[in-house]
């Protein structure tokens, strides 16, 4: 924490012993206010998935629909001897048949709402709220195949399962974007470092000759390539917070483009991107000024 | 202070020193001499410590330089001062500061004692001049201001007389046994028996010639 604190702390001795190093300087700026932009982007990814995953997963965990196809003449009866059956059925907690209202906004995203969708075929739906423990699936499907034949038991596990894997792949692939992206800003900084290190081979070898300690001419580099790391990688989250900020917002729907972006505290985690680009900077430049001391006698 | 038991070094595995046995006592002053090639400023290296020994034992203020780590190494440098023989300035900073360079590596700052080391060595009126911009003369004098900011133990200088004039080589060996005066130890690499010749009688030095690779005490008849 102390080295943190003196690395920050005006200009350093060390720093005034060492020339400015303009290319590898602003190499290092620009690659980390990109870096810092692309991991504002992946953070955001992850988030928005991980919000998708648990949407789906909790979200519909624990409901049902039972869906009625049957001739108009039998819709009713079989949606009364459907509700009489999942009334009786052990586990489940509240059934309640979906309103024409209630069936026409479910549709409503896809086809507008202005058309008269009253006047579409849309199947008879009922809701299912499963209590805990659970119904036997298997076992209600059999029953209502007996008594209410158009009645056919969604509990969403068929496409919910695959789509719930896909959010968390998706999770795991955002934090695997901002590994590649600390490790792609370490290789970078390491080879704007070393650049610098090469120019100043002779500075580096004054220094040494005059009584300087490796951890003196390190801190030369470390500092310079630490506080441009920070101040790129913040400038490019910035930019990258406000590109996600004029995304449009969540809808209703909850879609999932739409819905890029961060929720109340989740806006504070953006800001651990520049102190993180910082961290890899000190750790990629002192280990590259270390290596190169060795040569050094 | 330094001790020296059967110390060799080889360049590639082609020995350039052989078989040195040699103390440097506190307060001392030594010439050595010998032709060029003849391995001076690889004797000298090997005191300060940017060369470890290939062959024997070399002890610096007691400790055994092989076994020295890097740290232990900027140590030593601090207590020995050393006029290179390319002077070894950066030259984007002012000759101030450059004298000042071993006192800010080790974290000190002492305006005044630069102020008058610039004084002592004519430079006063240069101090924010940059290295290029002096005179032979003056570099080799900014040198010797350098080496002796840390008030070290030891001073080591290779061929500082070099590229100067008679005159100016005189001054600065004044200043050299000016130094010895105030008890440093001082040791002068030089192939000028001229200059040798023209010190023996200011300045109580032994000389060491070398010869076959290893330093020996030269005769009257230098």
């Amino acid at each position: 924490m102390r080295r943190v604190l003196t690395l920050l702390r005006g200009e350093s001795g060390a720093g005034r012993m060492v020339p400015r190093t303009g290319a590898a300087a602003t190499l290092t700026l620009g690659a980390s206010a990109a870096m810092g932009f692309l991991a504002m982007f992946a953070l955001a990814l992850t988030f928005a998935s991980g919000r998708l995953a648990d949407r789906w997963s909790d979200g519909l965990a624990g409901t049902a629909t039972v869906r009625i196809e049957a001739p108009r003449a039998q819709v009713e009866p079989q949606m009364r001897a459907a509700l009489t059956v999942l009334r009786q059925t052990p586990g489940v907690a509240e059934v309640r048949a979906l309103s024409a209202e209630e069936r026409a906004a479910l549709v409503a995203p896809w086809f507008g709402e202005d058309v008269p969708v009253a006047d579409l075929p849309l199947p008879i739906l009922i809701a299912v709220t499963e209590a805990v423990p659970g119904y036997d699936a298997e076992g209600l499907r059999l029953r209502l195949a007996a008594e209410a034949p158009g009645a056919v038991l969604d509990d969403h596990a068929r496409w919910r399962g695959p789509l719930v894997a896909a959010a968390r792949r998706l999770r795991l692939l955002g934090w695997l974007s901002m590994g590649i992206i600390a490790l792609s800003s370490a290789a970078i900084v390491t080879l704007a470092a070393n650049a610098a290190l090469a120019a100043n081979a002779r500075v580096i070898e004054v220094l040494r000759l005059n009584g300087a300690r490796d951890d003196y001419v390190a801190r030369a580099f470390v500092r310079r390539f630490t506080l441009r790391a920070f101040i790129g990688a913040a400038g490019g989250t910035a930019l990258g917070a406000m590109a996600i900020a004029l995304l449009p917002s969540a809808d209703a729907a909850g879609g999932f483009l739409t819905g890029l972006g961060f929720r109340g505290a989740g806006w504070l985690w953006p800001l651990l991107i520049p102190p993180v680009a910082g961290a890899v900077a000190f750790a990629a430049t002192r280990a590259a000024a270390m290596r190169q001391l060795r040569a050094v006698s | 202070m330094i001790e020296l038991q059967d110390v060799s070094y080889a360049y590639g595995g082609e020995a350039v020193l052989r078989g040195m046995d040699l103390t440097l006592a506190p307060g001392s002053f030594h010439f050595l001499t010998g032709p060029s090639g003849s391995g001076k400023t690889t004797f000298l290296r090997l005191l300060a410590r940017q060369l470890v020994p290939t062959g024997g034992t070399l002890r610096i203020f007691g400790d055994d330089a092989a076994a020295m780590d890097r740290d232990a190494v900027a140590g030593v440098r601090r207590r020995i001062g050393v006029v290179h023989q390319d002077l070894a300035f950066l030259d984007h900073l002012s000759v101030a500061e450059n004298v000042a360079l071993p006192l800010t590596v080790a974290g000190r700052s002492d305006p005044e004692a630069v102020r008058e080391l610039l004084a002592w060595t004519g430079l006063g009126s240069r101090a924010r001049a940059l290295p290029p911009q002096l005179s032979g003369g003056e570099r080799q004098r900014m040198a010797l201001a350098r080496a002796v900011v840390m008030s070290p133990d030891v001073v080591l200088a290779d061929e500082p007389t070099g590229n100067v004039d008679w005159e100016m080589s005189m001054r600065l060996m004044t200043l050299l046994v000016e130094l010895n005066r105030m008890g440093k130890t001082v040791l002068i690499a030089t192939h000028d028996l001229g200059l040798i010749r023209a010190m023996k009688g200011r300045a109580s030095a032994r000389t060491l010639r070398i010869r076959d690779g290893a330093p020996e005490l030269a005769g009257a008849g230098l």
